[in-house]
């Protein structure tokens, strides 16, 4: 059946890419087994799988990072079989690859970077006026409107992402490859890449989308193969493409529920702040946080919900310890007294966590081993006049290596190696050993897959049910209605709206962030 | 419940493979990075024995290699700390020879009175050298201007205000006698001489080559103690760790490095005992490593500054104090530099212009070859020293084998370089 489609395929469009039973091992590791992946011209063809699956070794095999002779099998590419032996020759052909980190130098304009080892020059002397002339017509087609001489650092993440498709077409890409690439783009940002996507399909260019974003993948995809394991589940057509479907195959099982069942028993309230003022930590004059009041209730999961930039990462580092901002106003009260939260040690010491959304950068020590990490915000707990107790931090960290189910072949890996899911589980698991009242989680679950996901749900709702108060800020509508109580809406640095998950909606949070621009403005 | 199967495929692809053997491979490649500069340490002092036709290991140049080298060592301590917070320190030399003449100054040629009695004047030395540190450190956390810059300052200011206290070009000493024990003094033989073979006096009146042992038993005394005890204490941690169920390391590595080192360090201490027995400065230097050790791998200090070196971000959002934790790394530097400035001054007997000069270098060097990383959070103060000693021993041999100076440095560069290289390629292959 699948080659009598084949053949009648062949007939309307052709086969841009076909990778052939690709098969790459590490050292211990069969990262990918025999897999086949087969891309139409004009087509996005969406990559899905979870952490670790195998999508990235696969495009990494794909644009000739991992270079020719370092893996069996065969790529085809437009008819022909390719031996890329670095990523210059596939660039060469054509195949243009996006990464989830962006590739760009920040303090470089943009017109810098598009053409960076690539510019418009006579003898090395470089011709800006053509530079800026193409980034010009190039910003025009991804349709971002800045001034090619303005530098990266002072975009946002959403613009810095088309500078890099931008990019990537002054290659004449052929085959664009993005991986990832709304992970940290807000939702009206990752909005705008998707159609900008289906407009580059009508102007005949293929995409390949690697996403963890099933809804996306719906709305854009016109095939979806899924890998697990590193091999090739199955590829879907556009009319099979169903979340479910997709999640069946992805994990081996159906997950009839994303979010584990929970029962509140909420409590007294313990933490509230009230009239929180924030200024920004440059912008002296510019306010962020416009007087805030929150409340958190015992065994209570609250969500903040938000566009990016809403100030609702703010809003919990000023918080904790001051960690942003300037001139911060207001008052904090745990169980009804006030309490001094000026450094990140008092606030800790006043049983206040917050897990960062950024864990690479502000959460882990990627270069030490699980042990040091989970022990680190409360090294108290297992020293002894300042003398820390080996055997007991070993204790410890294999106990919450356990609780929060870290998958690793011991608590000495570098928690550089970890995949996301685990990683986060790691800083979680070094506030939960800090026996936090108020557990703050921004964007917990950003970037990990859906198996992690779930497990981290699980670990918040015990968690709440052993009577912690919990906040979670989440960019993910659902999330938050999935795992919350109560919901707080946040935008342009005020709270907007308050209810309760039972009847709060997606719509109804996106009703309560349009009303509260209108009163901002 | 659901979630028991749906980590699966995440770890599906692992568990093709039998980890086991993958853990032991691992345990033994990190142990040969840990040992492989210990056994290069080894491999040089060899080659040297047999190029300086047996003068390395003579018992007066084992005395003469600690006294020389001592003050290296006793800075890459600090130094250690420093580049794994993620900084750098290039005024400790310059640091070193003020210090130098500061004391000289106060011994010499003040009139300071009682004040001007040695132990007095390294005190107020150790801590004029803190509060050093606390200036340059000062800068470094609190404005966060970058430690090169601050240091690269220090060590201009320093090296000027040296100069201009000894009064241009000219010297200070010489230094007392009690002052000058601290370099090239030796511990007293409280306990009394052994002697194995009494001297047999020729017509000439010379005693001759071969007779005339006498040992200094409190030398042989202290090193057997420091044996015993190193076992004592590896055998109780691996009992404690059997106990509570964890793996130790194969008991016949753990036997064979109890061994080695163990007769490695009764071999010198022999060789020492032969002699006049330990220096002061040895046993100085033997203290502030076992202390830094300590500090390194038990205290929560310690924790807190590798922490601090592989993320400075997270660590401060761990609650970690790392302004107040950098200014008292700098601090520690700059006690350690003076430290280094006495010993410097004590061996040399008076305070030169020059003490000093350029030592950062071989003190940075040490770290580097040490296995630390310029990025910050990686580094050992095992690693450090004997980083530390293969400089010295390689200066001291080339010195013995009248290797010129010029050359002398040419090689120390390559083995910087390759020592760089070869942990790099390491880690990399790992």
């Amino acid at each position: 059946m699948f080659a009598d489609l084949g053949g009648a395929q062949f007939l309307m469009t052709s086969t841009i890419l076909e990778m052939r039973d690709i098969t790459k091992t590490f050292p211990g590791v069969k990262a990918l087994s025999n897999v086949n992946l087969r891309v139409e011209e004009g087509e996005i063809h969406a990559v899905v799988g979870e952490n670790g699956a195998g999508k990235s070794t696969l495009m990494k095999v794909l644009s000739g990072v991992y270079a020719s002779g370092t893996y069996d099998g065969a790529i085809v590419y437009r008819g022909e079989e390719c031996h890329f032996k670095g990523i210059h020759d596939s660039e060469h052909k054509g195949i243009v690859i996006i990464h989830q980190e962006l590739a760009l130098v920040p303090m470089l304009s943009i017109a810098e970077n598009i053409f960076l080892g690539n510019e418009h020059a006579r003898y090395g002397v470089i011709d800006w006026n053509a530079n800026e002339t193409r980034t010009s017509a190039l910003l025009k087609k991804v349709g971002l409107k800045e001034d090619p001489k303005t530098l990266i650092t002072n975009i946002g993440v959403g613009k810095q992402q088309l500078v890099e498709i931008a990019k990537a077409l002054s290659k004449e890409v052929k085959l664009l490859i993005l991986d990832e690439p709304t992970a940290s783009l807000s939702e009206r940002d990752s909005q705008a890449l998707l159609d900008l996507l289906l407009e580059f399909k009508r102007q005949g260019i293929t995409s390949i989308l690697i996403s963890h974003k099933l809804n996306e993948v719906n709305r854009v995809a016109d095939k979806v193969t899924i890998i697990r394991d590193g091999r090739t589940i199955e590829t879907l057509t556009k009319q099979d493409i169903s979340e479910d479907r997709i999640i069946t195959s992805m994990v081996g099982r159906s997950l009839d529920d994303r979010y584990p069942p929970r029962e509140p028993k909420i409590g007294e309230v313990v933490l509230q702040v009230k009239n929180w003022s924030v200024y920004h930590p440059i912008h002296a004059e510019r306010q962020v946080i416009k007087g805030i009041d929150i409340n958190v209730r015992k065994g209570e999961v609250v969500g903040i919900a938000g566009l990016m930039g809403a100030g609702r990462t703010e809003f919990a580092m000023s918080l904790f310890g001051r960690s942003y901002g300037r001139r911060i106003s207001g008052e904090v009260l745990l169980k009804g007294k006030p309490i001094d939260v000026s450094s990140v040690s008092k606030a800790v010491e006043q049983g206040i966590a917050y897990v960062t959304e950024d864990r690479k950068t502000y959460g882990l020590n990627l270069i030490d081993h699980i042990k040091h990490n989970i022990t680190l915000a409360n090294l108290g707990g297992v020293s002894r006049h300042s003398v820390i107790d080996d055997l007991r931090e070993l204790a410890v960290a294999n106990e919450y290596k356990a609780k929060t189910n870290i998958r690793s072949s011991s608590v000495y890996q570098m928690t550089g190696n970890l995949s996301g899911g685990n990683q986060q589980k790691v800083v979680l698991s070094k506030w939960l050993f800090a026996n936090p009242e108020v557990l703050i989680l921004d964007e917990p679950t950003r970037g990990i897959d859906v198996g992690a996901k779930y497990e981290i749900y699980t670990i918040i709702a015990r968690l709440a049910s052993e009577g912690k108060a919990i906040i979670v800020i989440s960019s993910e509508m659902p999330e938050l209605l999935g795992i919350t109580d109560r919901i707080y809406v946040m935008n342009e640095g005020r709270i907007v709206g308050e209810m309760a998950a039972s009847d709060a909606s997606q719509e109804k949070i996106m009703r309560a962030i349009v009303r509260g621009e209108g009163k901002a403005s | 419940m659901s979630t028991e199967s749906a980590p699966a495929p995440k770890t599906g692809v692992a568990e093709d493979v039998d980890q086991r053997p993958r853990v032991a491979v691992s345990a033994l490649v990190t142990n040969l990075r840990e040992y492989g500069l210990i056994l290069a340490l080894i491999a040089i002092m060899v080659f040297f024995q047999f190029t300086t036709s047996g003068t390395l290991f003579k018992p007066v140049n084992l005395s003469n290699l600690v006294q020389q080298n001592s003050f290296i060592i006793v800075m890459a301590l600090g130094m250690l700390l420093v580049i794994v917070s993620g900084h750098i320190d290039l005024s400790v030399g310059s640091v070193a020879g003020f210090i130098g003449a500061l004391a000289a100054m106060m011994m010499v040629i003040w009139p300071l009175g009682p004040l001007s009695n040695p132990l007095v004047v390294s005190i107020i030395c150790l801590i004029v050298g803190g509060a050093i540190g606390a200036a340059q450190g000062y800068w470094i956390a609190y404005h966060r201007i970058p430690s090169f810059i601050v240091t690269l300052a220090g060590m201009l200011i320093f090296r000027g205000i040296c100069q201009a206290l000894l009064g241009g070009g000219s010297s200070v000493g010489p230094l007392p006698d009690g002052f000058k024990a601290l370099s090239s003094g030796f511990i007293p033989d409280v306990i009394g001489s052994l002697t194995l073979i009494p001297p047999v006096v020729n017509a000439a009146g010379k005693t001759i080559v071969g007779s005339g042992l006498t040992l200094h038993m409190t030398t042989i005394v202290i090193g057997l103690i420091a044996v015993l005890a190193y076992a004592y204490f590896g055998l109780r941690a691996r009992r404690s760790r059997e106990r509570h169920g964890y793996e130790a390391e194969p008991f016949t590595l753990f036997v064979v490095k109890t061994l080695v080192t163990s007769a490695l360090a009764l071999f010198l201490v022999y060789q020492f005992a032969t002699y006049r027995g330990l220096p002061i400065v040895l046993m100085v230097m033997g203290v502030l490593i076992a202390l830094f050790v300590f500090v390194t791998k038990r205290m929560t200090i310690g924790r807190r500054i590798y922490a601090m070196g592989g993320n400075a971000k997270a660590a401060q959002l761990s609650g970690i104090k790392t302004e107040r934790l950098t200014l008292m790394v700098f601090i520690n530097m700059g006690v350690l530099s003076a430290l280094g400035g006495l010993i410097i001054a004590a061996r040399l007997g008076q305070a030169v212009p020059a003490a000093g000069l350029g030592s950062e270098l071989d003190v940075i060097a040490a770290v580097f070859i040490g296995g630390a990383s310029a990025m910050g959070g990686v580094g050992q103060v095992i690693g450090a020293v004997v980083g530390g000693f293969i400089m010295g021993v390689m200066n001291n041999g080339m010195s013995i084998m009248g290797v010129n100076v010029d050359w002398q440095q040419v090689v120390k560069g390559l083995v910087l370089l390759g020592a760089v290289v070869f942990d790099v390629y390491n880690k990399n292959k790992g």
